[in-house]
């Protein structure tokens, strides 16, 4: 990384930093989603993007935080500071035996991807089901006004630079993944699983400890949008919308490098939520203009935003890639 | 006679009906080039399979350096000091070829500068550093071939599995890889190579075994090996004499 991009990284810091000054609620809301979206992307990055598992099922990891930190608090009087531990740990431990089940009989590809789907299907179906969660009328964290031991803000600008913090923290921990062993490994398994095998990567391994990463991040961001929201049901933590709306914006934006997830949001994200207001009363229509998006980048991006910019540096900046 | 460091004794491996690798006994010793050949369908890549933990014998035994190879996975042989290259080549398309090879040398190192200095060592020795920054998806077929050998060299293997890497090559790059070859055993490292090229194989290896309908035939220098009368059937052809 060189200087340019520093300073660039610093004058973006600021601007991210002092955002809440200057932006409406609208805007701020905007941002908050934004950058919510561009963690769960970094979450799926580095099971999807660096180690090539294409996940459809996120969603598994998602819901199982929400309902793990606030059924923890609604139960146990449990904060939600410390349920999001919780939660992630019940997410990772779910990717553990998800990823054990699969990696272990050696599901690849759409078999894989099917599987994870499966999974968070089921898991929805449970919750939907069982009255103690809920059942499908969802569960209602009740609302304290100001109370941040309590994970709940009077300002969405409290919420805004939380979920900064998890952003920035998760990009900064898939960018280190990336210059270690651990993210040469994750991707020379993606590329190829056996010849990665032949030079002494233990795959299994190395894609365990991805699906855990991915899964525990996945499961904090659940319990930030059920603190956000103050309401979860099924539908809108297990569904397969969820899991589509997660995998997105990496791919978009560039699966398997650092920036891609938060390029893939900036883009999608303000988008969706215009496509929202625009066809209000026609749910989906949103997720089909997504369909649309997805399918024109994978024939004519197939290495997302990321690798656009790529390829125009290398013709007109010189020098080599900006991996 | 130096150190037995692979040692087979009655490998077998079935495919259903199929006698794929029929009971071989193979000796690979430190710093020599064992060259193993046998017509198309011989067995001999099922063999590098076996060896190499892709595939579980049926019945027998691998020994390399005093261990028991059988039932590890391919990673475990790899971590022993025992590497195998594919005949087909599998680079990792989308990295570079300095990545490429660092995920080899990180088999020696954790340490990503090390595995770093180490990656660009062997890719100097193998006549490559100057794609080091392309993908390697954009190689010829003969730097592929270069790049996947720098690959297993760097992970430091004590013996070094080749399954054709003059496949594809010119006659001009087939005297560079022997020239390579003989380098890598130099350097102490022992090799069990598969090889379609007569004249190749003649040259580069000190011993050779022939495999015919997963059987080995014959076992001998390669002065031996070309006058051997199975040999010639199985396999030469009536015409064959050596050069």
């Amino acid at each position: 990384m060189n200087h340019r991009v520093g300073v660039l990284l610093g004058i973006a810091a600021v601007a991210l930093l002092l955002l809440p000054q200057v932006a409406s609620p609208t805007v701020l809301h905007l941002a908050v989603i934004v950058c919510f979206y561009a963690f769960l992307g970094q979450a799926w990055n580095i099971l999807g993007g660096y180690a090539g598992q294409f996940s459809f099922g996120h969603a598994a990891f998602f819901g199982i935080g929400a309902y793990t930190s606030t059924l923890l608090y609604l139960h146990l009087g449990v904060s939600p500071w410390l349920g999001m531990l919780a939660a992630g740990v019940a997410g990772m431990a779910f990717g553990l035996v998800s990823g054990f089940l699969s990696f272990r009989y050696g599901l690849r590809g759409p078999y894989f991807a099917l599987v994870m789907l499966a999974f968070a299907e089921m898991l929805r179906i449970v919750a939907e089901n069982w009255g103690a969660v809920g059942g499908s009328v969802g569960v209602l964290v009740p609302l304290l006004g100001s109370a941040p031991l309590q994970f709940q803000f009077a300002s969405k600008r409290s919420f805004y630079y939380i979920i900064l913090a998890l952003l920035a923290g998760a990009t900064l921990l898939v960018w280190r993944i990336g210059r270690s062993r651990l993210g040469y490994y994750l991707l020379a398994i993606r590329e190829n699983e056996e010849a990665a095998e032949a030079l002494g990567v233990n795959a299994f391994r190395y894609k365990m400890a991805a699906m855990a990463i991915s899964a525990f991040l996945t499961a904090m961001g659940g319990t930030f949008y059920a603190q956000y929201l103050l309401y979860i049901d099924p539908e809108i933590t297990f569904g397969t919308t969820v899991s589509i709306e997660i995998l997105l914006r990496p791919v978009i934006g560039g699966a398997g490098t650092v920036f891609g997830p938060i390029l893939g949001s900036l883009v999608l994200t303000p988008f969706s939520e215009i496509a929202k207001s625009l066809f209000r009363g026609f749910i989906g229509v949103h997720l089909m203009i997504f369909g649309a998006i997805l399918v024109a980048v994978i024939i004519f991006l197939p290495q997302g935003i990321m690798g656009l910019l790529d390829s125009l540096w290398r013709r007109y900046g010189g020098g080599g890639g900006a991996r | 006679m130096s150190e037995v460091l692979l040692h087979t004794e009655g490998l077998t491996r079935r495919f259903g009906g199929l006698l794929a690798i029929d009971h071989v006994d193979l000796e690979a010793r430190q710093g020599e080039v064992l060259g193993l050949i046998g017509p198309n369908g011989a067995g001999k890549t099922t063999l590098f399979n076996l060896i190499a933990g892709t595939h579980e014998p049926s019945a027998g035994s691998i020994v390399f350096r005093g261990e028991s190879l059988v039932g590890l996975a391919p990673h475990e042989v790899c971590k022993r000091g025992l590497t195998r290259t594919f005949q087909i080549t599998k680079p990792f398309q989308h990295l570079t070829v300095l990545d490429n090879v660092m995920v080899g040398a990180f088999n020696v190192t954790r340490h990503p500068a090390e595995a770093r200095a180490r990656a660009q060592e062997t890719l100097a020795f193998c006549g490559l550093e100057a794609r080091a920054d392309r993908a390697a998806g954009t190689l010829s077929v003969p730097e592929r071939k270069r790049l996947e050998l720098a690959r297993a060299l760097a992970t430091a293997p004590k013996l070094l599995l080749l399954d054709e890497v003059m496949a594809g090559l010119n006659p001009r790059e087939h005297d560079t890889m022997i020239a390579l070859i003989g380098q890598i055993r130099e350097r102490g490292i022992s090799l069990l190579v598969i090889e379609h090229a007569m004249k190749v194989i003649m040259s580069i290896s000190q011993r050779i075994v022939v495999i015919h309908h997963g059987q080995k035939i014959a076992e001998g220098s390669p002065r031996e090996i070309s006058s051997d009368a199975r040999v010639i059937e199985a396999y030469l052809g009536e015409e064959y004499r050596i050069a």
